[in-house]
Order: C-alpha cells, then structure tokens, then sequence
C-alpha cells in the first residue's frame, strides 16, 4: 500500500470531524435564546392607553426602577406561570421605587381583561394596537420582561417566566444604583 | 482511486451542510433601489420587498412576506408605515436590526465570522471540482494494460501441435 493511499484512508474518517463538531455545536446552542441588542440601551419611549383608560407613558417614569412585562392571556403555561410572581414584586417594592407595566401582546380584549381579573393585577397594563411597542422592544414571544434602570436604559431581558428570586435580585440590584 | 472520488463527494457535501445550518440562508431578493421620492404613497411592492428580508419573529424559517402569522401581518404594518413616513427600505431593515440584531435578517451580512457562510459552500464546490478533475485526469492517462509478452515460437508451436492432435 503506497504512503499515498495510507493518508487517504485516514483522511476520509477524519473529514467527518468538522461535521461532527459543527452539528454538536448547532445541536447544543438553544436556537430559541437570542441576545438582545437592546440591553444596555436606552429604552424606547411609548406612549399606550391602559385597560382602565389611564395613559401610560415610559417618559414620566424617568427616574425610577421600571419592569416591562409582555404577556398574553393566550401564553399558557408561561405567562399563567410567572403572573402572581409579578404582581407579588409589585406589592414589594411599589413604594420603594419600582414601577410595573404590562404590555399586552397580540390579544383579544376580553380575554385579556379576563387574565387580569383571574390574577389581580393592580399595576397598569396596556394594550399594543398593532404590536407597535413590542417590536420596538424587539420581542418575539411572550412572556418577555425588561428591567429599565433609574437613568432609562435597558438593563436586563429575561425570554421565558420570571420567578420571585429573579425579580427580587434584578429590582434590588436595580433600586440600590442612583439615578 | 473509488477513495478519492468519495472523498470528492464528501468535500462538495461539506460545502453544502454550512448554508443547510444557516436555515434558509439563500435569502430572498435583493433590496431594489429605494423609490426616494415615494413619501406618502407606498408600493406593495416595497413593503413585500423589505419584508422577505425579515424572519417572522414567531415563525421557524418564514420570512415577514411569507408568513400569514398575526405577528408577521403587524410587522408587515411597521414596514408599511415607515416607509410612508420617508424612510427608506434600508433604514426600516436597520431599524428592525436595532431591535432584534442581524437575527432578524434572513441573509447574514457578509461580514466578520458570517462571510464562512458565504465563502464555505462555493469552496467546497471547488475543491470538488479540482478534486474530480484530478481524478478524470488520472484516470485518462493510465496507460492501458500491455499485451501479453509475445510468446516464444517453441511453445507456439507445441500448443498447436497438441490442438491438431486432440481434433479427431
């Protein structure tokens, strides 16, 4: 056998290699987990009218520790999931400087009106008439919450339900920086 | 030689893997050149433009002008909208990658470590090539197998003699 064949015979199982590794790394990175642009941002300014006909804009919170929570009545378990976390952290830290809003993705206006009854919600939540706010937040699936800091940028985004430990440990993180 | 033809084979299917990987990198049509007068009115055309260059944000590889998802219509809405506004079909790309990141565009931009996306299949495709060729061409100069030696007239002649005595 020449030395030219005998390479060859190695040569062919090892081209599967980079096959190999290139499919272990596709096969292994969450496709669903893609890193916002926005963190570190300032956060797009809006202006939404709530379900109780107040309006609502990001401008006037200026100053202070704001969540941005995009949900859907329709977002079953996830959104089910984290509800009563979220208003629990409201009840917390409202008087401490934290200010709650919810945005409605793509939902019919009794059902959500429904969810919010079923929860109790008593922070302001909105609907987004043509999904305006939430692209400009850059969101692709509910739920999604935005942490905003006193000086109005994006400082963190959680894909997926918040839990009470995340909420306490971003808010408190968020609370003790001055404005 | 069958190992270097499969070994051909297995280079033009590497190439082909990468753009497989990259769900739908074959993007669709290029931006056509912006109507930059149209401030008010908006073609259709331009908004289906722009929006086959956006991956539907709740779709698995659909772009905006080809998913009838209730998320895809709204973005197709945006698209329209800022385009009325004056803005041109690249500005609303850019916008949308300033929120979403180049994730929301359907053709990598050929740029930095995405250029292997680009770069890879046509490599592969031409290390194939050369590969074939080398060996077509070993293959057309192989000489052809030589004649038997010729054979020495003793046993010529002793093989005839032995056929004529066997023939009854």
């Amino acid at each position: 056998m020449s030395r030219r064949s005998r390479i060859l015979r190695w040569a062919i199982p090892l081209a599967v290699v980079p096959v190999l590794v290139l499919l272990g790394y596709g096969f292994r990175t969450d496709p669903r987990e893609i890193p916002s642009p926005l963190v570190g941002k300032p956060a797009s300014p809006f202006t939404l009218t709530a379900f109780d006909g107040t309006p609502l804009s990001l401008e006037a919170l200026r100053g202070q520790v704001v969540i941005v929570n995009f949900w859907a009545s329709w977002c079953y378990p996830a959104c089910y999931e984290e509800a009563p976390s979220l208003e629990r952290a409201w009840q917390t830290y409202k008087d401490r400087g934290l200010v709650m809003v919810g945005v409605n993705y793509q939902d019919k206006d009794e059902p959500a009106r429904r969810f919010l009854a079923q929860f109790g919600h008593t922070f302001p939540n909105a609907p987004d008439p043509g999904s305006r706010v939430s692209v400009d937040y850059g969101v692709y699936g509910v739920p999604e919450t935005y942490f905003i800091d006193r000086k109005g940028r994006v400082r963190f985004k959680r894909v997926g339900p918040v839990s009470d430990e995340m909420l306490k440990e971003q808010i408190e993180r968020l609370l003790a920086e001055a404005a | 030689m069958s190992r270097l033809l499969a070994l051909a084979a297995l280079a033009v299917l590497l190439g082909a893997v990468p753009p497989a990987l990259a769900a739908g990198s074959a993007g669709g049509s290029r931006a056509a050149a912006a109507p930059a007068a149209a401030k008010t009115p908006v073609s259709e055309d331009t908004v289906h433009d722009v929006a086959a260059q956006l991956r539907c944000v709740v779709c698995q590889s659909l772009s905006v002008a080809d998913s009838p998802s209730e998320t895809a219509h709204e973005m197709k809405g945006i698209i329209r909208e800022r385009l009325a506004a004056g803005e041109s079909p690249e500005q609303v790309r850019a916008y949308f990658v300033e929120k979403y990141g180049n994730w929301i565009l359907l053709s990598p931009p050929r740029q930095g470590f995405n250029l292997l996306v680009w770069v890879v299949p046509f490599a592969g495709l031409g290390l194939g090539l050369v590969l074939v060729l080398l060996v077509v061409r070993r293959w057309s100069r192989r000489p052809v197998p030589a004649l038997a030696p010729p054979m020495d007239p003793a046993m010529r002649a002793r093989i005839r003699r032995e056929m004529v005595e066997r023939e009854p």
